[in-house]
């Protein structure tokens, strides 16, 4: 290739990596799922955002402490694991409130009154778009479309949709959140991973690999042979 | 389909309360086409593709099959799905993937058995919370079914599948955006050439990268053979297609429908598709192929849902998403809030999308909230100029990515279909609409 | 890589390597060829047509984001925009540059990138020399149509100690995170956010801290990034420069030095292709502050009555010699004389200094090193590497302290031959480097034992050392064996016996004949003063005391009688009889002779040499004491006379790097007061001493050195001022045309590459001027007189071989060397034994007196083995009693797993909780071992 920046990393160290770092806020079963994330890729940099959900299912948001931690278990720096996070609408560097309440204002939600509900949502909660409820119930904001055009205007809270809105039906909205009567179904913070792969890493990389090369074979010897039966029927 | 009669090739098991289950899956064939498929050889499976003439569903419309056959001239080493959808008003791959997964699933098998690829990603947007959990679940059922993993069905053949969640981020639909993304990077798209994806892709591999859409017809094609598809639509634009309505129309949703045999006003105003406009209005415009595509206009509703169609039009199918604008609708903040999004959504990375993008914003806020100036037309389009040279569609463009060149779309649209309109924002400082 | 010995071309032609693949192709209806590979931008540039570009780099990899560069070029669906720096030329392509096309997409580029930056030129270090600016004037919309609110941020922020970082005036080129991520292989910033949100910035607390930064500031193409030093200090058209090569390292990066009103204002990196690639580390780049310095030495001064008083050049001189001749008397021979330092002198000045100690006084005890690095016969008689060598070989062996901290610029060098080459790094370390991330293997040693695991690489049946690992010693034996090897070697820790590692290096040399190497001393001219023979048993260009007797008594009229000592024996021999604080040894002096006077040359023992005792008993116990400094650092407390002298960038000269690599040193200042240059300080001693060295000028001390130092033979001062050497000439010549280097598409340098060094030479001020300057000051006044300048010294012709007088001359030195290697005895099992490893920034008198470079001073903790801490009850952060024979210290301690058990490591000549380490190592054993107690 040329000397046009390659797309993939350039800066990986080249020795085996020492002992498993230091984490201080990843904890437990978090920090064990992580590595097992972290193995499902060819490079550990690729679960940066499983990561980022994985974490933001503690508190809801990527504190620098938490950074810090994916960027030791990735090898990182916490600049880097920043500076990817703040790319993403969905991955949080300042605390949210425990409901993020997202509503479209894209165009097929616009022509559905979307901007009205909007308005409606900033003054019954008191917050403008990107701003939290005193009592760290709701984090209000001002969605890009969530692909939930035939409910327009469309809401999801915590990322679950929860069907069109009217005025009404999202005051209601929100105190059943306040009143936790709909926990069941929207928790706090995402569920972003709630199912998880149960089946580990089946396929064996190395395995897979030689079956590869098998296979390469094989579809190399049926192209001779499709060649020799054209040549073949070509002859006769 | 109620409108063309023809077969329903993804959406079948739809109606269905569990459809999104293994059990259901199975008790309607699921699973079959992908036995059928390791019992041919790749190229036999490259081959009925290639028949079938399916054309991608993401948006840039590329024949799946060619695409496959190009790249077996040398091995591909991964298989990525796009299920960012993120295109406003597209919300057909949103439906795939929370209520068929394992259709899904077995569409992207089939695909890597034909490429003969071992490692496949599904990368999932986000905001997708339900679908990512469904499709990980049926993809854990489809690992102790054995369809995924080691030796699948017992055919030697293995293959590992990786669900990845987005984080909210439209440019990472964007093919290398979407690569970029997935090696845990900023959704910076890569220059093209040289970095096309089957040449230099995930991890500077060769990569194939299709939509969720395009994967989802497969298990229907290896069953049914691709002539079958390829003898529904007409020409290039074979078999159905989902079309995303939204707007102002009475029933909006997702429907299958066949390709060409269809037209915009069948969608809109078929009592079994759109249904009509709301409250006995008046079509102003629609936007024929997600928010990038150039607006369409009365005169344009009996076009035929084709690719080749639409483009000779002068606009694009896209993504499939079809918004519908009533005469009441204000053209200024229509296009105004889709350059917002664009200035939104931009990367940031190249100065003509990242600037242009949000001057252009700027500009339609005040024309929209009655500061626009005399010469802010000529301005606007002399901005649209800069990112997307000559204002053509398809676009010439200055930037990296066709995220750029997009912007401008909705705003020349606008401009000229509803100048006036334009002129009374500015004029007389406010919307005729309120 | 450029092949130093065949391209004497131009810059501005084709590249050297047109034959392999050469692509032909119409720019602006001109035929026009190319590298294949070549990207456009830079294609064209050598063709004469400069296109316009922000992020675009050549010495980092492209990115195209800025889309100043856009083009049509000619495809198959015919002619479309691109960015030129990221297409590759294409065989037969068409490539417009100047359509109307071309112009409407860039002038509309410039505008983006103007709406939302600030314009606020006048107030902006960049200023005068900003690309933006440039290309605004050159193409850019008479008016704004931008009426809106531009972006807001906070205004400067520090992103480090020594830069600001102004977002609104960013244009997110990305040539700072890229420099961070790519070339310095610190990704401390980055962008953070998204469209036009994108900013650039670090993680919240932890700061951008690399010793690259400057370069960040350097190559901003904007006023965004900004040096805390330079910061509104000037505007670029009251600059003037030269270009020099930096000398706070060994390493020979090109600099050029701007100046106003006789103060150093910046130093800029220069591209210089064998060396640096217009990199600098930030202590190279902002030391010069020292050299502004208001406690500059500017009048000799003698001490009576207990103080020292200002006095003439002429009492001062006088006094030196009384005192010299007494000591010599006193001592019954020149050995009574010992001259220690030399490696902050220019080439020209330390032969002067060696002719003087060697051929006038008849002392050999002369030492440029300060007991801090390697014999010098082994670094001077090894086969020598340039760094290219070095960088492009297939394997590199490094058996050195940490080269990030001690050569930071080779550090780069060797990190993107590793990152972005074939490179494979082997390391023998006894902890863990900067480089230990990159190493294919990292091996270990017990400090003591480098000969050890030396022999077990060399030697396929030798034991694995219980440090190494059998697996990384088997990998390290296999890279060894590649075909192209380069060793570079320096001083691991100075609390281990230098001779130690040069029996390593030459276990290594012998079992790998094809090796070569490259020295890894530190300080500045250290290279260039052991070439000049500063070093006891040497003579000027790498000749032995011996072989050289009989050539340097013929053109000195005198030499040493025999072999003299080292810093350390000095040192030892200075202080030894008067029992000091504690004298440990009681050794009968080498030469019959106890040295009673010293002569300091530019340097300071008693910070700056391993073993602070011993340095307190020398001075205690010497007669007389004589310090050649520019600032009065703790030593002219002892000193019985300070001669002031002139510092880097106000003495014409030269200096000599790592590679042997011969560059100039451009004088920018006047010296201050009555400072002199270190040359002339010796010449003038010597006249005080009643005799003549026969050196006028700076030129007839170079002729000198050209005719009588046979390492240094061929390269006349025509030679030095040839364009194509101006990135220095290789010592020794070794092929028959000199091994001319090449500045890569930078003759002019691309403007945009290293803005702030081309706008200073548009406004009238070429960094070759410096040249001119130095001419003037008599280095290289007439081609004429360089061939033969002859003063009673051996009839010598100018460089052409087959000459009787050239075979006549000694010969090189050449390895092996017998070198006395001490035993090291295990004092006993409870013993651990230490490591003092370099740190760029120290108490040393380059940053020590630059208060931007001060702050940055490291405190040290004592590296622990985390076993041995456990073992003590200690943990990370907790105190611990360090007990050597005669001290003790408390220190804090930190787990370090990089270090082998029983081995503490800690850094030289930085704070530590108590003392320093050279209050703790004995420069007389061979390794320092030490008690580890809980206190
Ligand atoms: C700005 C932008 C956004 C895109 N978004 C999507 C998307 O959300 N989903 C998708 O499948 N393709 C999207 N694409 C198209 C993809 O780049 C790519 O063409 C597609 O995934 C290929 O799959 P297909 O051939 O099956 O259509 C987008 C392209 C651009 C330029
Ligand atoms: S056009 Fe826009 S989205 Fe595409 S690369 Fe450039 S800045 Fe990013
Ligand atoms: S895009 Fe080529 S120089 Fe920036």
């Amino acid at each position: 290739m040329s000397n046009a920046a390659h797309p993939t990393p350039v800066d990986r160290p080249r020795s085996k990596g020492g002992p498993a770092p230091a984490l201080t806020h990843l904890g437990g079963a978090t920090a064990t799922r992580a590595r097992e994330l972290i193995a499902l890729y060819p490079e550990p940099r690729s679960a940066l955002i499983p990561l980022c959900h994985l974490a933001q299912e503690q508190e809801g948001w990527l504190s620098p402490e938490i950074m810090a931690d994916i960027a030791a278990l990735l090898d990182l720096t916490p600049a880097e694991v920043l500076g990817t996070a703040s790319f993403y609408d969905m991955l949080h560097t300042e605390p949210v409130g425990s409901h993020l309440v997202s509503v479209c204002t894209n165009i097929a939600c616009l022509l559905n009154g979307a901007m009205e509900l909007l308005e409606h949502a900033e003054s019954t909660l008191g917050v403008n778009a990107g701003g939290t409820t005193a009592d760290g119930a709701v984090t209000l904001e001002e969605a890009e479309c969530l692909a939930g055009c035939d409910g327009a205007p469309c809401v999801q809270v915590n990322h679950r949709y929860v069907g069109a809105q009217t005025a009404e039906s999202f005051d209601q909205l929100i105190a059943d959140l306040r009143s936790g009567a709909r926990a069941a179904e929207i928790p706090t913070h995402g569920t972003l991973n709630r199912v998880a792969r149960t089946t580990g890493l089946q396929a064996d990389r190395d395995q897979i690999a030689n079956e590869r090369a098998a296979m390469a074979e094989a579809q190399a010897q049926r192209a001779a042979a499709a060649k020799d039966t054209a040549a073949n029927k070509a002859g006769a | 389909m109620p409108v063309t009669g023809a077969p329903k090739i993804i959406t079948g098991r739809i109606g269905h309360a569990d459809s999104h289950t293994l059990e259901r899956y199975l008790a309607t064939g699921g699973y079959d086409g992908l036995r059928k498929a390791l019992a041919m050889t790749p190229e036999a499976v490259v081959h009925e593709i290639d028949t079938a003439s399916l054309l991608g569903r993401g948006g840039a419309g590329f024949p799946a099959g060619r695409k496959w056959a190009m790249l077996r001239q040398s091995p591909v080493t991964y298989l990525v799905v796009n299920g960012d959808e993120s295109e406003p008003a597209t919300f057909k791959d949103h439906l795939l993937v929370e209520r068929d997964p394992h259709q899904l699933i077995e569409g992207v098998l089939i695909a890597a058995y034909a490429t003969q690829v071992s490692q496949v990603f599904i990368y999932l947007r986000g905001e997708f919370a339900l679908g990512l959990e469904r499709v990980q679940a049926a993809l854990n059922d489809a690992y102790s079914h054995g369809a995924v993993g080691n030796d699948i069905f017992g055919s030697g053949f293995s293959v590992d599948v990786v669900v990845h969640p987005g984080a909210g981020a439209y440019i990472c639909g964007e093919e290398t955006a979407l690569l970029e993304s997935l090696e845990g990077k900023r959704g910076f798209p890569r220059i093209k050439p040289p970095f096309f994806p089957a040449a230099i892709g995930l991890y500077g591999e060769p990569t194939v990268v299709n939509n969720v859409e395009t994967m989802s017809n497969l298990p229907w094609i290896v069953l049914n053979g691709g002539s079958a598809f390829a003898a529904l639509g007409e020409g290039r634009s074979t078999g159905t297609r989902l079309f995303a309505l939204a707007g102002h129309v009475n029933r909006p949703g997702v429907f299958e429908i066949e390709m060409v045999k269809t037209t915009f006003r069948d969608l809109i105003h078929a009592p079994v598709l759109g249904g009509g406009i709301p409250h006995g209005r008046e079509l102003k415009a629609f936007i024929p192929g997600g928010v990038s595509a150039p607006w369409f206009g009365p005169d344009e509703i009996d076009l035929p849902l084709g690719q080749d169609e639409v483009a000779d039009a002068g606009s694009m199918l896209g993504s499939g998403s079809v918004v519908v604008m009533d005469d009441h609708t204000c053209a200024v903040r229509a296009s105004w809030r889709i350059t917002k999004f664009f200035a939104r959504e931009s990367c940031g990375q190249c100065t003509p999308c990242r600037e242009g993008s949000g001057w252009l914003e700027k500009i339609m806020e005040r024309i929209e909230t009655g500061n626009g100036r005399e010469d802010d037309l000529d301005l606007l389009l002399d901005v649209c100029d800069n990112i997307a040279p000559g204002l053509t569609w398809p676009p010439q463009q200055t930037t990296i990515c066709v995220l750029g060149p997009s912007i401008p779309s909705s705003i020349g649209s606008a401009i000229q279909m509803f100048r006036d309109e334009f002129l009374v924002h500015i004029k007389e400082g406010g919307c005729p609409y309120g | 890589m450029v092949d130093r010995a065949t391209t004497t071309e131009p810059a501005h032609t084709v590249p050297p390597d047109v034959a392999e693949g050469q692509v032909t192709f119409t720019l602006d209806g001109r035929q026009v060829t190319a590298r294949k590979g070549e990207m456009l931008i830079a294609a064209a540039e050598r063709a004469g047509t400069f296109i316009p570009r922000f992020c675009y780099h050549p010495r980092m990899k492209s990115v195209g984001v800025c889309r100043m560069c856009l083009v049509e070029v000619s495809g198959p669906r015919g002619a479309s925009l691109q960015p030129s720096c990221f297409v590759e030329v294409a065989e037969g392509s068409e490539v417009t540059t100047d359509s109307d096309k071309v112009k409407k997409a860039q002038d509309g580029v410039l505008e983006f990138l103007l709406i939302n930056h600030p314009l606020d030129c006048p107030v902006c270090d960049k200023g005068g020399e900003c690309p933006l600016q440039d290309q605004t004037l050159a193409h850019g919309p008479g008016e704004t149509r931008f009426v809106e609110e531009k972006r807001h941020f906070e205004k400067p922020i520090p992103i480090s100690e020594l830069v600001l970082l102004d977002r609104e005036r960013c244009i997110q080129c990305s040539r700072c995170t890229r420099f961070a991520a790519e070339v310095a292989g610190e990704a401390q910033i980055d962008f953070i956010g998204r469209a036009d949100q994108l900013e650039i910035n670090i993680f919240p607390g932890l700061p951008f801290s690399s010793y690259f930064s400057g370069n960040t500031v350097q190559i901003c193409p904007v006023g965004a990034l900004t040096a805390v030093p330079y910061r509104f200090s000037a505007r670029p058209w009251d600059l003037d420069q030269v270009e020099s090569t930096c000398t706070t390292c060994s390493v020979g990066c090109r600099v050029a030095v701007q100046s106003s009103s006789n103060r150093v204002t910046r130093l800029l990196g220069i591209d210089a292709d064998p060396v640096n690639h217009g990199w600098l580390c930030d202590k190279g780049r902002f030391a010069f502050e020292s050299v502004n310095s208001e406690d500059r030495l500017t009048e000799p001064m003698v001490r009576k009555a207990g103080r020292l008083v200002t006095v003439s050049w002429h009492e001062a001189l006088d006094v030196v010699a009384d005192g010299l001749r007494a000591a010599t008397k006193k001592s019954g021979g020149p050995g009574g004389v010992g001259v220690i330092g030399g490696a902050r002198l220019t080439n020209e000045g330390a032969y002067t200094w060696a002719k003087l100690a060697k051929g006038i006084l008849g002392t050999d005890s002369v030492d440029a090193q300060l007991g801090d690095g390697l014999p010098a016969e082994v670094v001077l008689g090894l086969p020598r590497a340039t760094i290219d060598e070095a960088v492009g070989a297939d394997t590199v062996i490094v058996l050195s302290g940490d080269i990030r901290e001690e050569l930071p610029v080779l550090f780069l060098r060797l990190r993107s031959g590793i990152v972005d080459g074939d490179l494979s790094l082997v390391e023998l370390s006894p902890q863990a480097t900067a480089l230990t991330p990159h190493a294919a293997v990292s091996l270990r040693y017990l400090p003591g034992a480098a000969t050890e695991l030396a022999k077990a690489i060399a030697d396929h049946g030798a034991p694995a050392p219980a440090t190494a690992d059998p697996t990384d010693l088997a990998e390290a034996r296999r890279l060894a064996g590649a075909d192209k090897v380069v060793i570079v070697v320096g001083r691991p820790s100075l609390a281990e016996d230098g001779a130690l590692v040069a029996e390593a290096v030459q276990v290594l040399a012998r079992a790998l004949p094809k090796a070569t190497f490259l020295p890894a001393l530190r300080r500045g001219n250290v290279m260039g003063a052991l070439d000049m023979g500063l070093s006891p048993g040497l003579l000027p260009g790498r000749v032995g005391l011996e072989p050289g007797r009989q050539w340097f008594t013929q053109a000195w009229g005198k030499v040493p009688d025999e072999r003299g000592l080292g810093t350390t024996e000095i040192l030892e021999s200075a202080g030894g009889s008067t029992g000091g604080e504690g004298a440990r040894t009681d050794k009968p002096h080498r030469n019959g002779a106890r040295v009673r006077a010293l002569v300091i040359l530019g340097a300071d023992p008693l910070t700056d040499f391993p073993d602070a005792g011993m340095v307190r008993r020398a001075l205690a116990g010497a007669d007389f004491v004589v310090s050649v400094a520019s600032l009065p650092g703790p030593l002219s407390a002892h000193a019985d006379v300070v001669l002031p002298v002139a510092e880097a960038h106000e003495r014409p000269g030269t200096t000599t790097n790592i590679e042997g690599r011969i560059s100039r040193l451009g004088q920018k200042l006047v010296q201050p007061g009555q400072s002199w240059p270190d040359w002339m300080i010796a010449a003038e001693l010597a006249v005080h001493l009643g005799a003549d060295l026969h050196l006028d000028s700076v030129a007839e001390v170079w002729d000198e050195i050209e005719r009588l130092a046979p390492a240094y033979r061929g390269i006349t001062r025509s030679v030095l001022d040839t364009p194509g050497a101006t990135d220095g000439v290789v010592a020794p010549l070794t092929v028959t045309a000199v091994a001319f280097s090449r500045r890569p598409g930078s003759a002019p340098l691309d403007p945009i590459a290293f803005p702030g060094v081309e706008s200073v030479e548009q406004q009238g001020a070429p960094p070759r001027a410096g040249l001119a300057g130095a001419r003037t000051a008599g280095i290289a006044a007439n081609a004429a007189n360089a061939a033969n300048g002859s003063k009673g010294a051996p009839e010598v012709g100018a460089g052409t071989s087959g000459d009787a007088a050239v075979t006549n001359q000694p010969p090189q030195l050449a390895g092996p060397f017998e070198i006395t290697v001490p035993r090291v005895v295990p004092t006993d099992s409870y013993s651990v034994r230490l490591v003092a490893s370099r740190r760029l920034y120290d108490r040393g008198a380059a940053v020590d007196a630059v208060p931007v470079l001060a702050g940055l001073i490291p405190d040290s903790p004592l590296r622990v083995n985390p076993h041995d801490l456990d073992d003590l009850g200690i943990g990370t952060g907790g105190n611990v009693k360090v007990r050597t024979a005669t001290t003790s210290l408390v220190l804090v301690a930190v787990a370090d797993p990089s270090l082998p058990r029983k081995v503490v490591a800690t850094d030289f000549n930085v704070p530590l909780a108590e003392g320093t380490v050279a209050d703790l190592i004995d420069a007389t054993a061979p390794v320092t071992e030490l008690r580890l107690e809980t206190p």
